[in-house]
């Protein structure tokens, strides 16, 4: 069954997100761009090697996959909350997901399983100096 | 608590960091001879990690060298070539020398190198190496498994101003701001209305005072690295009346070190920059003239003393 789920998820998101079935689906944080396709597998953002005419660093025939996701999360008619979820900082990638359903391990919040060291810790007592 | 460290949290004072050149054969004469040349000028010099996908002697292994030679290393980790587990290790590793300073880079891809046909890791993505260097400085491995006790860590991160999409760049640095970095080495921008604008985002967003934004600079001796750096780097856009102008000059080595000062002053002027990072392609003359001319006085050097240390050739 869990096979036959990822099959249909892949006959259905493959052509149409280029899906590559992480098992872990951002697509509706991401302006419904597939982060995957990016060459660096990047989930939080452009490089910094993004060209002056916004394509890829390593594929030049490409529009830089952050890009499309920026433009589609400014233009789109998307849900306000997949909007604001654009700037949340994805874990990274569970490896043991790869091939698996996202959408099963959407229903059974597997995907949203972090290993224990990723909490948030941001140090605000530390201050720097500023002009 | 290292020197930049202290600088930045601390003080006002604008700190100056450097790129240790990439070592190979005849690694610790060479390392040696660069530390003589930027000691006493900078507060934190990178440890690079495999420069533009070209492999050299380890960032652990050269930080550890600086290290000994009185330099204060920045450990350079970048995403390219090793998975979190390695990661790890060479923070650890690094901490166990007495490395205070990280810096998480995405890194170029290995087609920006020698041997394309490598395997491109990206298991983490900048930020979230930067929360995973949150993580070990409040004493957890990845996992969770603590570690007793805790190195201590002043961590940075990277951002390129100059590269589409612009608006964006800030809200990236926001991300890597919220996953513990405190510094921001930028990279070289040749469009100074692009520093501009960014460096009044990071302030607009409140993050002046947060995070120290230190762009960098290029020390270069003519038109040639303009081009260069246009055609060959990605992310980075020269614009041509910026190359002509070095091109055209009568002395084009005086025009390049000229172009060098202004930039360097714009930056230092821009809301939320506390210091600049400063490179060359080859070991630059004009290095001291700069520093001079940013009003830099040189410390004592302090290699030498270090030369009895245990681990020499
Ligand atoms: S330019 Fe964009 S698509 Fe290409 S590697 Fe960088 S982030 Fe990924």
């Amino acid at each position: 069954m869990t096979t036959f789920i990822a099959t249909i998820e892949h006959v259905v998101k493959g052509p149409v997100w280029g899906c590559q079935d992480c098992g872990q689906c951002v697509l509706h944080s991401t302006g419904m761009t597939c982060p995957m396709n990016c060459p660096k597998t990047l989930r939080n953002g452009p490089c910094g090697g993004v060209r002056e005419n916004g394509h890829c660093e390593v594929n030049p025939e490409m529009k830089c996959v952050w890009l499309k996701a920026y433009d589609r999360t400014q233009g789109w008619p998307l849900p306000l909350a997949w909007k604001e979820e654009y700037n949340h900082l994805r874990p990274p990638v569970d490896n043991r997901l790869k091939g698996t359903s996202s959408w099963k391990n959407f229903f059974t919040k597997r995907d949203r399983w972090t290993p224990a060291g990723w909490k948030n810790t941001t140090d605000e007592s530390i201050e720097v100096g500023h002009n | 608590m290292s020197t930049l460290e202290h600088k930045l949290t601390k003080t006002t004072e604008t700190v100056f960091t450097a790129e240790f050149h990439s070592l190979d054969g005849n690694g610790l004469e060479k390392a040696k001879k660069y530390a003589d040349r930027l000691s006493g000028w900078f507060d934190g010099v990178n440890a690079t990690d495999n420069t533009a996908a070209h492999a050299h002697v380890s960032n652990v292994a050269t930080a550890i060298a600086m290290k000994q030679l009185g330099l204060e290393p920045i450990l350079q980790v970048v995403c390219r070539d090793k998975n979190r587990l390695a990661q790890q290790a060479d923070i650890m590793g690094a901490s166990m020398f007495g490395v205070e300073n990280f810096l998480a880079l995405t890194g170029d891809d290995v087609t920006a190198g020698d041997e394309t046909e490598a395997r491109r890791v990206f298991d983490l993505d900048g930020p979230q190496l930067v929360r995973l260097m949150s993580t070990i400085k409040r004493g957890e491995y990845m996992s969770g498994r603590k570690i007793d006790p805790a190195p201590h860590m002043f961590i940075g991160a990277v951002e390129n101003p100059g590269a589409p999409p612009f608006e964006y760049r800030v809200q990236r640095v926001a991300k890597k701001y919220a996953s513990g970095a405190k510094f921001l080495q930028l990279q070289i921008c040749y469009h100074q209305d692009r520093l501009e604008k960014f460096c009044a985002g990071v302030r607009d967003a409140g993050l002046a005072g947060k995070i120290a934004i230190i762009p960098t600079i290029v020390l270069i001796k003519g038109a040639r690295p303009l081009n260069f750096m246009h055609n060959n780097v990605a992310g980075i856009d020269v614009p041509a009346d910026q190359i002509a102008r070095v091109e055209k000059a009568a002395d084009p080595a005086e025009e390049a070190y000229l172009q060098t000062l202004e930039f360097a002053q714009h930056a230092l002027a821009q809301p939320a920059v506390r210091g600049l990072h400063i490179t060359d392609f080859r070991n630059d003359e004009t290095l001291e003239r700069l520093m001079t001319d940013l009003g830099r006085v040189r410390q004592s050097i302090t290699s030498e003393v270090k030369d009895n240390h245990a681990y020499s050739a």
